[in-house]
């Protein structure tokens, strides 16, 4: 178990992992409360009337103030998300297409898939939780299989669309079954497969929060440290922050896609 | 495996399983959560998707709504509605949370399943001197049935999850055996929590697959 991954002291007292000793909120550090400006030496000041010490939703302040630990929370939300989404096509792709060769593993695959995806996401990283002990892997092994089910899913029914003809008249051109499959089938299904990936990315950018439980949160750990410590700006900020992610990765892909298949835009204009 | 057979021990400990923080407790707050939460959202989801359906109206709402609920992070709602006044009212935020992620899958299936219904079948069903209410009651929404019920399906599962990240905003329900057993540093009590937790999820997804093999065929539907 590693320590530094802890970012939940707050209310509950140190972290269990730690011990006692663990990291306190102190001072300026993001999980301290927003309203200790009282020194333990020097007089006394009065605490600044600002919308951090009023702990309001909205604030500038925190922007300005706590920009590091939003960028770091922002980049560690982007890698994991990115890690866990290109491992998971890395993975559908094959199964996917076995799944089309032999029709006695469609079956399988997607009950197999069906059922992970029914295990809620809090159920599925403590499930890992043995493999990989508290670690970004755990955060990452856990989405891999969320987003294995939707492009799994999404690539098969894309392959299963492309239609007979096509396909025969490939074959009566000369086309190998390698040939047929890369340069005829995968394009053909390419719109329904990025389908299942933006799904599939926005559905992780969302349920990475949950991995907080873990220190591994991305945007989730400041959301989990903000709740700990009554500090409104820091949990709508990152909450903003997450849903602006999601649509901006969301949008992202969608113009990958009109990049990538622009006979799907030729044929309905 | 070592790790499972402590969960198996842990979950079969008679000592976790009575008291307000035993197994017994938490699976009942965990179903009651997931059914008054779910009859709430059909309450709330299935007139409203109905009416649009019936009209043809607010399309893009009923279908982008489920876009937007996939975007927002369940457990960021959570800790939004804790910090509000909403938060001061115990369970108040787990329900108003639960409600908010079921509502979206409920009305997107509702409304598609009422526009797909056959428009020919429509026009006869006026033709023969249907009122708007007939139409709707005799002819859409059983035709629109299979559809519903697979929102309700999605809704159910999406329920028993949102239930379970509750429990990282202070909510009841199997979660709290596992946000208690990372607290005490405890792996078996952390497995065997999401043990339960899965099972439970399984078990709703089983209840649904089994109704729906047994519902007469035109509930059913031809899929």
């Amino acid at each position: 178990m590693r320590c530094g991954a802890h970012t939940n002291p707050g209310r509950h007292g140190a972290c269990p992992w730690c011990g006692p000793s663990g990291r306190a909120p102190r001072p300026g550090h993001h999980n301290a409360p927003p309203s200790s400006p009282v020194r333990s030496n020097g007089p006394v000041s009065a605490p600044p009337d600002d919308c951090l010490a009023r702990n309001e939703w909205i604030c500038g302040a925190y922007l300005s103030t706590r920009r590091q630990i939003l960028l770091d929370a922002v980049v560690q939300h982007l890698q994991l998300t990115f890690l866990s989404v290109l491992i998971g096509l890395v993975i559908a792709l094959p199964l996917a297409v076995l799944a089309r060769r032999w029709g006695w593993a469609a079956g399988p695959v997607l009950a197999v898939t069906t059922i992970l995806y029914t295990i809620p996401s809090l159920a599925m990283f403590s499930l890992l939780l043995p493999l990989y002990g508290l670690s970004a892997t755990l955060v990452v092994a856990g989405l891999v299989l969320y987003s294995l089910t939707l492009l799994v899913r999404n690539i098969l029914a894309g392959l299963r669309a492309v239609p007979e003809e096509t396909r025969q008249a490939a074959r009566g051109l000369g086309y190998g079954p390698v040939r047929l499959l890369l340069t005829v089938e995968l394009p053909l299904a390419l719109p329904a497969a990025m389908a299942g990936l933006r799904i599939a990315t926005v559905s992780a950018v969302s349920l990475l929060t949950v991995g907080a439980i873990v220190g591994f949160g991305g945007l989730g750990n400041l959301i989990y440290s903000g709740m700990n410590t009554y500090f409104k700006a820091q949990v709508l900020t990152a909450s903003v922050l997450c849903v602006l992610i999601a649509v901006a990765a969301d949008l992202l892909l969608l113009g990958v896609q009109r990049l990538i298949t622009p006979w799907t835009r030729a044929a309905r204009s | 495996m070592s790790t499972l057979t402590a969960a198996w021990d842990w979950l079969t400990d008679p000592a976790h399983w009575p008291g307000d923080d035993g197994i017994r407790h938490r699976l009942l707050q965990h179903l009651l959560l997931t059914v008054v939460c779910l009859i709430l959202s059909c309450l709330i989801a299935l007139p409203v998707a109905l009416v649009l359906g019936h009209l043809g109206k607010g399309g893009a709402l009923a279908v982008n709504i489920s876009n937007v609920g996939r975007a927002v992070p369940t457990f960021a709602v959570l800790v939004l509605l804790l910090l509000t006044p909403v938060g001061r009212w115990g369970d108040g935020p787990t329900v108003v949370a639960l409600v908010l992620f079921a509502v979206p899958p409920l009305l997107t299936n509702a409304y598609v399943g009422m526009r797909e219904v056959d428009r020919n079948v429509v026009q006869a069903a006026r033709g023969m001197g249907m009122t708007g209410r007939q139409l709707l009651f005799h002819v859409e929404l059983p035709l629109s049935l299979p559809l519903l019920l697979n929102g309700v399906r999605i809704a159910a599962v999406q329920l028993v999850a949102t239930a379970t990240i509750a429990a990282l905003a202070g909510g009841g329900g199997l979660g709290r055996i596992i946000t208690a057993g990372f607290n005490l540093a405890s792996t078996p009590q952390v497995v065997a929590g999401a043990l339960l937790v899965a099972v439970f999820a399984l078990l709703v997804e089983g209840v649904f697959e089994i109704a729906e093999r047994v519902a007469p065929a035109w509930v059913r539907g031809s899929r």
